[in-house]
C-alpha cells in the first residue's frame, strides 16, 4: 500500500515541481479559447434557451482541460521515465501492476481536477453558469479524467518516442475532444455528424458534465454515465493486460 | 538455508541472439561474488532477470528462495540493484530520490538510515541538490545509495565504479565490505579485474551467455601456473628464448615462465650468451591472466568445432 502511495505521491510531486507548465499554462490556454470563442460567437449563438453562449461554453472548456491534462499527465510522465531510463526504479520495486496503474491514473485525476477547477474559477469572471447538480459534475470529471489517465497509461507504454505520443494526441485525443461538443451542442450538427458523434465517448463525458451545470443535456446523463463507465472498464482491462504482460516495459 | 541467488538453466533470447544460454549459478548467503565477462557476455541481462526488468524465456531464478516471477514482491524486496546505466529522475533532489525509493519498498520513516548511507557515500552535502546538478560520479553514488536504502540482504552492483574517482571507490568498497561482513550478500560485475581479485571470494566468468569458469578466486589464480618475468637487457635476447616472449619493447621484455625452476635455466642461458641484465622483476599471475586464458581457451574451442 505504501508503495502505491509513494508512486502516486511521486507523480503529484512532479506536477507540483513544474506547476507552471502542468497547471498554469493549460489554464491560460483554456481562458484564451474562452476569450476568443465567446467574443466571436456570443451575439450569434444561443445553444440552450436563456443561456448565454459564454456560459454554455465554460463547462465544455473545463471538461476539455480536465481530459487533456489527465491524458498528458500519465502519458508524458511514463514516456519521460522510459526515455531517461528512471522507470527502472519503479519496475524494480515491489509494486504490482495494479498498483502501478492505479497510481498513474489517480495522479492524472488529481491533475485533471486541479486544472479543471482552475479553469472554472477563472472563467467565472467572464460568465457564471448555474450549478444544477454538482454531484454529476464531480462524477463526470472524475470518471473522465480517470478514463483519459488510463488512455495516457496505454499511450505512454506504447510510445517509444515523444513524436509518437504527439501523434496519439493529435490524431486521437484532439479530434475526439473537438468533435465532442465542447464548443457547440451536437443538435446543431447535420444528421450524419450527429450520428457519428454518438460513437465518440468524449461526447458523453462532456454532455453529462454539462448536465450537472444546466440540468439540460443532449442525452440522459444516466446513459452517458453508462457509456463512460463501460469505456472506462474496457480501457482499464486493456491497460492492466498490457502491464501484466510486461509489454514494452519488461523486455 | 536458501542460496542468496539461484539461477537454473536460464535462457534468454533477444530475437535470434542467445543472450543467456543455460546459465546455472548459485551464490550462497554472505558471499562476495564476482560476475565477470567481456562486453555483451550477458552479465546485465542476468541481473535484469533477477530484478524483474526482463523475463526469462526458460529456466528459473530465485533470490533467497523467492522465485523472481512468481514471488516477485518478495524477491524484489530482498534485492538491491545498482543498474549499469547512469539513470536518474531530474525532478528530484538526492534526498527526495532516496525517500521515494524507501517508499517504493514500503519503508515510511527511513531518514536515519538514509543519512547514514549518504554519509558513507560522501553525499551528505549534496542531500538537497537536484539530481541534474550532480556530476557523473556523484550520480553513480546516488544509484548505489538507492540500492541500499531498504537494507536488502542481497546487493547487486553492475559496474558500480565506472567513472568514480579513486578516493570514493575506496570509501565505497569499505562501506560495501562492511555490509558484507554484517551478512549481506554482494554480487558484483566489473571490468576492473584487480577490484574483483581483491574483493570477491568466488568468481564466475560469463561468455556468450554461458558460464565458462566458476571457482574461488584463489583456485582461479592458482590455475595459472608459473609466473611472468620482466627484463631489461643490455643486448638482444637470445633467439632460443624468443618463444617465451609475451611483450617486447626496445630492450624491455615480458616473458612467461612455466615455473620458478625455469628462471635458473633462463639466467644461465643469458650468461652463456653474454647478455647483461639491467633490471629484472617477477610478477605473480593475476586475475587478468586467468581471464584472458579462460576467454582464449573458449575462443579456440569455439573455432576448432
Ligand atoms: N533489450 C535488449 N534488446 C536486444 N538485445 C539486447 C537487449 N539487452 C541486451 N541485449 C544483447 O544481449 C547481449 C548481452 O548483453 P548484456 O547487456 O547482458 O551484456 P553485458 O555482459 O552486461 O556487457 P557489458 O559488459 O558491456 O555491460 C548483448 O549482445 C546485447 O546486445
Ligand atoms: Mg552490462
Amino acid at each position: 500500500m505504501l508503495s502505491f502511495y509513494t508512486l502516486f505521491h511521486k507523480e503529484t510531486l512532479r506536477v507540483k515541481k513544474v506547476a507552471f507548465q502542468t497547471l498554469l499554462s493549460p489554464i491560460l490556454t483554456a481562458l484564451l479559447y474562452l476569450l476568443i470563442f465567446s467574443h466571436v460567437l456570443e451575439r450569434h449563438v444561443e445553444v440552450y434557451p436563456g443561456v448565454r453562449y459564454t456560459a454554455f461554453l465554460i463547462p465544455g472548456l473545463v471538461m476539455m482541460s480536465v481530459l487533456q491534462n489527465a491524458f498528458a499527465n500519465s502519458s508524458s510522465s511514463l514516456i519521460q521515465s522510459k526515455i531517461t531510463g528512471n522507470l527502472v526504479f519503479v519496475l524494480m520495486a515491489p509494486i504490482s501492476y495494479v498498483e502501478f496503474f492505479a497510481a498513474y491514473v489517480l495522479a492524472s485525476v488529481v491533475r485533471g481536477l486541479v486544472v479543471g477547477t482552475g479553469v472554472y474559477l477563472a472563467a467565472l469572471w467572464f460568465a457564471q453558469p448555474p450549478l444544477q447538480s454538482p454531484l454529476w459534475i464531480v462524477l463526470f470529471a472524475v470518471m473522465g479524467s480517470a478514463m483519459l489517465g488510463a488512455m495516457g497509461v496505454v499511450a505512454g507504454i506504447w510510445a517509444e518516442k515523444f513524436d509518437q505520443l504527439a501523434g496519439f494526441q493529435n490524431f486521437i485525443i484532439m479530434p475526439l475532444t473537438f468533435l465532442s461538443g465542447v464548443f457547440y451542442s451536437i443538435h446543431s450538427l447535420p444528421d450524419f455528424w450527429q450520428g457519428l458523434s454518438r460513437f465518440n465517448p468524449f461526447f458523453y463525458m462532456i454532455d453529462g458534465f454539462r448536465y450537472g451545470f444546466f440540468g439540460v443535456s443532449d442525452i440522459s446523463p444516466w446513459i452517458s454515465l453508462a457509456v463512460v463507465g463501460g469505456c472506462m472498464l474496457l480501457l482499464t482491462g486493456f491497460a492492466l493486460a498490457l502491464l501484466r504482460s510486461g509489454y514494452k516495459l519488461r523486455s | 538455508m536458501f542460496p542468496a541467488v539461484d539461477a537454473r538453466q536460464v535462457h534468454k533470447h533477444y530475437g535470434s541472439l542467445h543472450a543467456l544460454d543455460g546459465v546455472d549459478l548459485r551464490v550462497e548467503q554472505g558471499e562476495f561474488f564476482g560476475l565477470l565477462g567481456p562486453n555483451g557476455a550477458g552479465k546485465t541481462t542476468l541481473i535484469n532477470l533477477l530484478a524483474g526488468l526482463a523475463l526469462p524465456d526458460n529456466g528459473r531464478l530465485s533470490v533467497m528462495g523467492c522465485d523472481v516471477v512468481k514471488q516477485y514482491r518478495d524477491s524484489r524486496r530482498l534485492l538491491g540493484v545498482v543498474p549499469q546505466e547512469l539513470v536518474f529522475d531530474p525532478f528530484f533532489t538526492v534526498r527526495e530520490t532516496l525517500r521515494l525509493q524507501s517508499g517504493y519498498f514500503g519503508l515510511r520513516r527511513n531518514d536515519a538510515w538514509i543519512d547514514e548511507v549518504m554519509h558513507h557515500l560522501d553525499l551528505a552535502d549534496k542531500a538537497d541538490t537536484n539530481m541534474r546538478k550532480l556530476s557523473g560520479g556523484m550520480k553513480r553514488r546516488v544509484l548505489v545509495a538507492q540500492a541500499l536504502v531498504h537494507k536488502p540482504p542481497v546487493i547487486v552492483l553492475d559496474e558500480p565504479t565506472a567513472g568514480v574517482d579513486v578516493e570514493l571507490r575506496q570509501t565505497m568498497w569499505r562501506f560495501i565490505q562492511q555490509l558484507n561482513r554484517e551478512g549481506q550478500t554482494v554480487l558484483l560485475t566489473t571490468h576492473y579485474l584487480e577490484e574483483a581479485e581483491a574483493l570477491c571470494g568466488r568468481i564466475a566468468m560469463l561468455k556468450h551467455g554461458q558460464v565458462v569458469a566458476l571457482d574461488s578466486t584463489k583456485n582461479l589464480l592458482n590455475s595459472v601456473t608459473g609466473c611472468r618475468l620482466r627484463l631489461r637487457l643490455a643486448g638482444a635476447l637470445p633467439a632460443t628464448l624468443m618463444p617465451q616472449v609475451i611483450e617486447q619493447k626496445d630492450g624491455n621484455y615480458l616473458l612467461a615462465l612455466p615455473s620458478y625452476q625455469a628462471l635458473e635455466l633462463l639466467l644461465a642461458e643469458l650468461r652463456t650468451a653474454g647478455v647483461a641484465v639491467q633490471e629484472m622483476s617477477l610478477q605473480q599471475p593475476d586475475l587478468e591472466d586467468v581471464f584472458l586464458r579462460v576467454m582464449k581457451v573458449e575462443h579456440e574451442e569455439a573455432q576448432s568445432c
